[in-house]
């Protein structure tokens, strides 16, 4: 069954953003990794990357409208020369901050003070960390990134980030390796927390566990390896409408590299844009017009309605 | 002899049930209960299973067993640890056999 259909025949009715708190804000696709598991092809060579005019506007749309949190995606999010201009413009703004951060990042010519950066704006950072173990890591990220993702960490928490006695709040992203489901949220954290402990004294605040997008670079392994329509199947039949509340799309706008404007960052990637007679670029924004608007949706959305959910 | 395992065949396992359906019924009610978390989490389930799986060398097992380890947020090394319980033990059941042995040695000797 499609996704729109059965979103229909769940709750008589498409599916619609419940107010809009977040702006997510993808400011390019240039990285300095170039992960399996990447939904949007980042790497060194893109050269996608939100200029300076649209980070101003970001910032105006940011102050202007209703919104609580900035949350900056990429990409490494870290490489756009406007990156620090829009943290701290939306800090002086008085809006809390994400950064989805890859930590290795935090190793590359240029970055020696981002972890300073980070704190003294009080960000809030979510890191990738696909597994607590480093040769899964280093399968799916490159070889050697475990060790990197290690280090930033521990600088990380050196800072105050992930330690109970500060507000300084760091989060970790596990994704699937392959074509399964994330397992237990809670479980998994229980595992992260006690491994890392044990083997390097890390503290963090909280897990996340996604479900990887059949799209991007997963899409091509899923294509090469004739598992793609197996893989959607298993979406599908893990759909748990206990989800619907709770999926993104519902609350916040995403606004791509070049300032269109979409449900979520997998429909920036697929470049389904928000739906007819709403917004379409942040040059037009409205939102009020975009808080209740009707979410696009197609199947690749199974993957965030999947199991528990795709946080 | 690798067209008696397809992996597409462990798919077809319900065709078991074809020609005795209520034994097939009750096999099934029994796996799907036996596999529920109970005392043991699903988690070490999945590892029990995957070490038996091994031991008894059911290509479908394995295959499904391992996904499942997946699936429950362990990775090679968990599995590779389990296999080693499980082989361990196999190779101790077969160690243990040389007391027969001895004592057929025993009752052969003068």
């Amino acid at each position: 069954m499609k996704f729109s259909e059965r979103i229909t025949a769940e709750q008589a009715g498409p599916l619609k953003a419940l107010g809009s708190k977040i702006l997510q804000v993808n400011v390019g696709y240039r990285c300095n990794m170039s992960c399996k598991h990447c939904h949007v092809h980042g790497g060194p060579d893109r050269r996608e990357i939100m200029d300076e005019v649209t980070a101003e506007r970001v910032l105006q749309v940011l102050s202007n409208n209703p919104f609580e949190t900035l949350d900056l995606t990429g990409g490494a999010p870290e490489l756009n020369p406007s990156f620090r201009s829009l943290v701290s413009g939306a800090r002086k703004a008085g809006r809390h901050v994400i950064v989805r951060t890859n930590l290795t990042i935090l190793f590359e010519k240029g970055m020696e003070d981002i972890p300073e950066f980070y704190r003294d704006n009080a960000v809030e950072l979510i890191a990738s960390l696909p597994y607590y173990l480093g040769e899964t890591v280093d399968r799916v990220r490159g070889s050697g990134v475990y060790r990197k993702s290690i280090d930033a960490l521990r600088r990380l928490n050196s800072l105050g980030y992930g330690t109970a006695a500060s507000a300084l709040r760091l989060g970790l992203v596990y994704n699937p390796q392959g074509m399964f489901l994330a397992p237990s949220q809670c479980a998994l954290e229980a595992a992260y927390r006690k491994e890392l402990a044990e083997r390097f004294g890390i503290a963090f605040n909280r897990l996340y566990t996604i479900t990887n997008m059949p799209i991007g670079r997963f899409k091509e392994f899923l294509t090469r390896t004739n598992s793609l329509a197996n893989y959607q199947e298993k979406l599908s039949a893990a759909f748990n409408p206990a989800t619907l509340d709770g999926v993104m799309c519902r609350h916040l706008v995403s606004v791509g590299w070049d300032g269109r404007l979409f449900d979520c960052d997998f429909n920036q990637v697929l470049g389904i844009t928000t739906s007819p007679g709403v917004p379409r670029h942040i040059k037009e924004f409205d939102y009020h017009a975009l808080a209740e608007r009707t979410i696009a949706v197609d199947d690749h959305c199974y993957g965030c309605t999947a199991g528990q959910g795709s946080s | 002899m690798t067209e008696y395992y397809q992996a597409e065949d462990l798919d077809r396992f319900g065709d078991v049930g074809r020609h005795n359906p209520a034994l097939f019924k009750k096999f099934m009610e029994w796996y799907t209960s036996a596999l529920e978390p109970g005392m043991l989490t699903k988690r070490e389930k999945v590892l029990i299973g995957v070490g038996v799986a091994h031991v008894i060398q059911c290509p479908y097992c394995i295959d499904a067993y391992t996904k499942s380890c997946l699936e429950e947020g362990m990775s090679l090394e968990h599995i590779t640890e389990a296999v080693h319980v499980a082989s361990a033990i196999r190779g101790g059941a077969s160690l243990i056999h040389a007391v027969q042995a001895h004592n057929a040695v025993d009752r052969n000797s003068i």
